[in-house]
């Protein structure tokens, strides 16, 4: 599967290391929902850390759309918000 | 559904929406492939938008870096010349000074972030950009109008979720510089109007400032004079160390008092 972190680039990872970071993926999304910034911070230095390691870097030329896309490393959980409801942020 | 398969439903949305609805799909290749080259040179104007602000930071840090120098001098000779009272004032005024310098420093390093990252970016949208070409011209060489749009849809979709991306790096990099801007522009308007300079040369009515100068050429001339009576023997480190320690503990009312007096 392709990965991407937003403002980084994309990463192949393993289908196994995809679930392995599913329950990682859930800590950050629940830390958004409470509106907690520090889990927030945490959570998701670790999710793109965890990608980072598990991944290789997808070629740089290839046209390959990604399959799951990540919040840059330095995102705020207002603009995580803004991304799940698609307000704004997103150019169009 | 989890944080990431939505975000990139969003992004794929988005991306989809490019997909123009030309009567032969092979000329939404072309669309697509010149908005690409605009936002090249977007993200290349976005770099260097972003190294100039950099620039104007590190010109600022600069500038109040010579003159947290120079006040630390200015306390040194006033300490020199026993006057505390006036070393205080110049440290004073130097410590306002060092926390402007750390929030700059921090400024610069954000921009040096972000032009890092749009550099970056640029690199990366450049190679997709122009594997899309090639495949573009493969596309429409290859395919007929009925047969291409699978092939297109690929193609787009790929180049779409990398076009989100930058456009996304650019716009976030726009806002902090813009943010930045408006702060380095409040610096230069304190250092055209004199508020952050050093006590000697713009604070022209300040008394304390005048008493600096003046401290500062008096400390000149006695050095120059030290220097005419120790004729060509060279400078006696030793002996000023010793001066050094003499002089710390006159440091108190008694000498600032007798020094007053003299003058």
């Amino acid at each position: 599967m392709i990965v991407r972190i937003l403002g980084e680039g994309q990463y192949d990872l393993s289908d196994e290391a995809i679930t392995a970071l599913n329950d990682l993926d859930a800590e950050v999304e629940s830390a958004v929902e409470d509106g907690d910034e520090a889990t927030f911070r945490t959570a998701l230095a670790a999710l793109l850390d965890a990608v980072r390691t598990a991944g290789v870097a997808h070629h740089v030329d290839s046209l390959a759309p990604s399959d799951l896309i990540l919040p840059m490393p330095d995102a705020t959980l207002a603009e995580v918000r803004d991304m799940l409801t698609g307000d704004g942020l997103i150019p169009g | 559904m989890s944080m990431w398969q939505r975000i990139s439903l969003i992004f794929r949305s988005k991306a989809n929406k490019a997909l123009d609805k030309a009567e032969d799909p092979r000329e939404t290749l072309d669309y697509s492939y010149q908005r690409q080259l605009d936002l090249l040179a977007k993200v290349r104007r976005g770099v260097a938008d972003v190294a100039t602000s950099r620039k104007r930071v590190e010109l600022q840090v600069n500038q109040l870096t010579a003159q947290s120098d120079k006040l630390q001098k200015q306390a040194e000779q006033a300490l020199s010349m026993n006057r505390e009272d006036l070393a205080r004032e110049a440290l004073t005024r130097k410590s306002g000074l060092t926390s402007q310098i750390a929030d700059l420093k921090a400024q610069q390093a954000q921009l040096q972030g972000e032009e890092e990252k749009l550099t970056l970016a640029q690199q990366r949208l450049s190679a997709k950009v122009e594997s899309f070409r090639t495949r573009k011209e493969t596309i429409k060489a290859t395919y007929t109008a009925a047969e291409a749009q699978t092939k297109i849809n690929e193609a787009m979709s790929g180049i779409g979720e990398e076009m989100g991306d930058v456009g996304l790096a650019i716009q976030r990099a726009e806002d902090k510089t813009a943010q930045m801007q408006a702060r380095a522009g409040a610096i230069d308007e304190l250092i055209a109007s004199g508020a952050l300079d050093d006590a000697s040369s713009l604070n022209q009515g300040d008394d304390i400032a005048r008493e600096l100068e003046a401290m500062s050429s008096q400390s000149d001339v006695e050095a120059e004079l030290a220097k005419l009576k120790a004729g060509h023997q060279p400078e006696a480190i030793e002996a000023g160390d010793g001066d050094i320690l003499e002089a710390e503990p006159q440091t108190t009312t008694q000498t600032t008092a007798e020094s007053k007096d003299q003058s």
